[in-house]
């Protein structure tokens, strides 16, 4: 048998496992979405090549342990006829992970599934100085862990009162957890340096006189592994989404230029300095 | 609380979320469609959670009162059955 390339079979997804020949297939996902013909495909191919069972990763993901070298091609071309694509490793751009966001969750503000589609489309598999990590949550609640994501994004409301149809019944101000809401006698007055973001005045509104804008707070250079370290907002709340795709283009290219080869962008930031890196982004937020 | 005639009331402050809206919601449901009742609660998470929960169900918040005593009564006139 020829030399197997077990670097490009990790790229591939195929993890060697302790088992002499035998691979745990990482399959991608996005945002821990799968169909049920995709679950299907997946039971079945884990029944016939594998032992049966599948792991549910920490990232939302799925392998199929013992995977045998010999069957990889009739596996993969099994997994695509059903729509499931192989996963990555490696130093490159990983699974984006999200929660159900908007279009499911009553606290979502953002729709974080359809948000992880297009960074995976744009990022996915990408090759860089060494993993970088996308996660998207839905709002304050943070079910996701944004911030021990390299670049995490959490959704929020930029939040605007409409006097017209408030009925003054002091509910936002209840439902408000920072206090940032004061109800006056015929006004309500918001400190906006407590605000943050969470929406809970627009969901609870009884009247609808609390308008929230779909916005993105950004955190950047978290890690959970070896080094943990919580993702840093430097940035103020994004409010659309070309700009969230230029900042994280923008971080993106700081992590390729400034990391060396096998450093995350956590290590990466705190050598090449955490100013020049807001800089970079502040830029890109404004071009 | 003159401004407010309210038809019932209940008192969920002796129960904790998720029962907090459940007990709420049994009292609405004894209701007539346009009654108004009057449901007191705890600071805290029941007042940041109930009275979403309430709209969302399709019923009309007219008020949230702060008793002064760690409690809120949020005042509710009940909405269609279908609503």
């Amino acid at each position: 048998m020829a030399e197997v390339d077990y670097k490009a079979l990790k790229n591939g997804g195929f993890m060697r496992q302790k088992q002499k020949n035998n691979f745990s297939l990482r399959l991608k996902v996005i945002g821990g979405n799968l169909t049920a013909e995709q679950i299907v495909t997946i039971a079945n191919v884990s029944k016939k090549y594998g032992d049966g069972h599948v792991h549910l990763t920490s990232r939302q993901g799925v392998e199929i342990p013992f995977i045998k070298l010999g069957d990889i091609d009739a596996v993969k071309s099994e997994l695509l006829d059903g729509g499931v694509h192989t996963g990555v490793c490696g130093p490159r751009v990983r699974t984006v992970t999200a929660c159900q966001g908007s279009s499911i969750c009553p606290s979502g503000c953002i729709d974080t599934y359809g948000l992880a589609v297009e960074i995976s489309e744009r990022y996915f598999g990408r090759e860089l100085p060494h993993k970088f990590k996308f996660g998207v949550t839905g709002c304050q609640n943070n079910c996701l862990k944004a911030e021990e994501n390299d670049l995490g994004v959490k959704g929020g409301y930029l939040i605007q009162w409409e006097k017209d149809s408030c009925v003054f019944c002091n509910v936002c101000a209840k439902a408000c957890r920072t206090n940032a809401i004061t109800v006056l006698e015929d006004r309500l007055e918001v400190n906006e340096s407590k605000c943050n973001n969470c929406g809970r005045c627009v969901k609870s509104c009884p009247s609808g006189s609390w308008k929230g804008k779909p916005s993105y707070v950004l955190s950047f250079g978290g890690t959970f592994g070896n080094r943990i370290a919580r993702g840093k907002e430097i940035l103020p709340i994004v409010t659309d989404k070309e700009t969230l795709f230029r900042v994280a283009d923008a971080a993106v290219d700081f992590f390729a230029e400034y990391a060396k080869s096998g450093e995350r962008f956590r290590t990466a930031i705190d050598r090449a300095g955490w100013d020049a890196l807001q800089k970079a982004l502040e830029a890109a937020s404004h071009a | 609380m003159p401004e407010y005639p309210v038809d019932e009331s209940v008192d969920i402050t002796d129960v904790v979320c998720p029962v907090t809206f459940v007990k709420a919601k049994v009292a609405m449901e004894e209701l007539e469609e346009g009654q108004v009742i009057s449901i007191r609660m705890n600071e805290g998470e029941p007042v940041q959670n109930v009275p979403r929960s309430i709209k969302d169900e399709g019923h009309q918040i007219l008020k949230l009162i702060d008793n002064k005593d760690g409690t809120c009564s949020l005042i509710v006139r009940k909405g269609r059955e279908d609503a």
